[in-house]
């Protein structure tokens, strides 16, 4: 984990996503204000998980739409580890 | 033009291993959606499907023919052989010169490469027996079946994710029909319960954590299923000419593209597929009476889907029993069209439309008379089958009642 705050990290994802400077994302920038479609928003998703090395359950992406909703439902994973599943481990062949 | 009609019919299903158990449950409203057994999927979002319960492959191939099929080959020939056996047809060297084998599939041997792969990747061997190729290729299916019958005509395989059957049928039907072949063996095979795919899935978040709710209101996503469901196709002709039972006439077939979104559907591409069918067939939007919806159960399709059959149908939709199978046998994707094709066709036989289980609340979004978990006595003169695909691409098959 690096120092940074959480809403920075999400920023930076986005921007990385987006090509876009980080500056040029607001807490209140909307999935739509930044032209993401739902496959996008999937793919966003993804990354977010790579950078916190979370997994964010289907229900908790229905409430993923802007980027301090991001922000929230990355903080609150985070605190509450119980409610991903753990990493998947591939069962024998 | 020539009639082409379909006298017989073979399934394999998480709900029956043979067409007759396959109706019996859908008729009786079976869901075979349970806890996925095949694979480990402990640390998974989602842990249910359709599987098939109580096939074993060694009662239906001997060790020799086993090595080289892939599962999704082992449904796909065991239902082709029950529909032959189901039409009575006994091949001569004439009709095997004029009849094909045109499948779906969109996976394909998945399972085979997904346990190539584990070996390669995570177990670090070097060597793999080579067998690999030849049951993972996508037409393993039709090259089998033509094979083991002797059938020489246009044999191929298409694969258009869950389009992949409808369009494989439609084409038998067109190439009977415009005189290419005279007789072919047509459907659909799939067998997705593999790790590397059940995660492909997963990340798409599209798959119900629970069950499938097709047209539901408290609809949470699809259900993968596996399954094949194969038919023989012939004229009216032949088929009167030696005295065949004749479950239906398949009447027409549309196809078309949203030319929109990888994977949010288009009402208008959907709706054109329809169109396009019942032209094909000569068919009034009125002479419809029953529809075996796409019905996925995602939040995406199934508004799309009731939009779509507004557009076409009208107020006569009021009129028109919509049942998403799926919501028992899973979706088989490649094989959706197959299995769906086999409720549709059974449905006008038997004049007893099959009920969309774990229907719970009306959505407004669905404006469709929903077949709400109970089957349906109607004699329907014509019914519609609907497959779309991710990537917009979309099937649609229409078939007409026949008494025998």
């Amino acid at each position: 984990m690096s120092d940074e705050s959480v809403a920075t990290r999400v920023i930076n994802v986005f921007a990385k996503f987006k090509k876009m400077n980080p500056e040029d994302i607001k807490m209140d920038t909307s999935f739509d204000e930044l032209g993401l479609d739902s496959l996008d928003g999937l793919n966003l998703i993804f990354e977010l998980e790579e950078e916190f090395d979370i997994m964010v359950p289907d229900d908790k992406v229905q409430s993923m739409k802007s980027v301090h909703e991001v922000v929230e439902g990355v903080e609150y994973l985070l605190a509450h580890p119980e409610e991903q599943p753990t990493n998947a481990v591939r069962p024998s062949a | 033009m020539r009639k082409v009609v379909i006298t017989g019919i073979g399934v394999v299903s998480a709900i029956g291993n043979n067409a007759a158990d396959f109706w019996a449950s859908l008729v009786a409203g079976r869901s075979g959606i349970g806890p996925i057994t095949k694979v480990d999927v402990s640390t998974m979002r989602f842990q249910n499907a359709a599987e098939i319960k109580n096939f074993d492959p060694v009662q239906h191939f001997d060790e020799k023919n086993l090595l080289w099929l892939d599962p999704f080959s082992h449904y796909g020939i065991v239902a082709a052989r029950e529909a032959i056996a189901d039409s009575g047809i006994e091949f001569n060297d004439e009709l095997r010169d004029k009849s094909g084998v045109i499948t779906g599939s969109c996976l394909g041997g998945k399972m085979t490469e997904d346990e190539l792969y584990y070996k390669l990747y995570a177990e670090g061997k070097q060597r793999h027996q080579p067998i690999a190729i030849p049951r993972a290729m996508s037409n393993a299916v039709a090259s089998h079946v033509s094979m083991e019958f002797g059938l020489t005509g246009a044999t191929f395989t298409t694969s258009t994710a869950c389009s992949s059957a409808n369009h494989a049928i439609g084409q038998a039907f067109w190439l009977i029909r415009q005189g290419t072949l005279d007789m072919a063996i047509t459907g659909g095979s799939e067998a997705p319960i593999c790790f590397g795919n059940l995660k492909a899935w997963e990340t798409m978040r599209v798959v119900s954590p629970d069950t499938c709710r097709p047209f539901s209101k408290d609809r949470t996503g699809m259900i993968l299923g596996e399954g094949g469901a194969m038919f023989v196709m012939e004229t009216e002709e032949s088929a009167h000419a030696r005295g065949a039972k004749i479950y239906a006439e398949i009447a027409g077939f549309g196809m078309s593209a949203d030319a929109h979104h990888l994977t949010m559907p288009l009402s208008d591409g959907a709706a054109k597929g329809m169109r396009l069918a019942l032209e094909d067939a000569n068919l009034e939007p009125q002479q419809v009476g029953y529809i075996n919806a796409h019905g996925t159960a995602t939040p995406a399709n199934d508004p799309m889907e009731s939009q779509a059959i507004r557009k076409v149908f009208g107020s006569h939709t009021d009129n028109i029993g919509v049942s998403s199978t799926k919501s028992m046998h899973g979706h088989t994707l490649g094989a959706a069209g197959a299995i769906e094709a086999a409720a549709t066709v059974l449905a006008l036989h038997n004049n007893l439309l099959p009920p969309n289980a774990n229907f719970n609340e009306p959505d407004p979004e669905c404006n469709v008379d929903v077949i709400a978990n109970e089957a349906r006595p109607a004699e329907v003169e014509a019914a519609v089958s609907n497959s779309f695909a991710f990537g917009g691409l979309n099937a649609v098959l229409a078939f007409r009642r026949v008494r025998n």
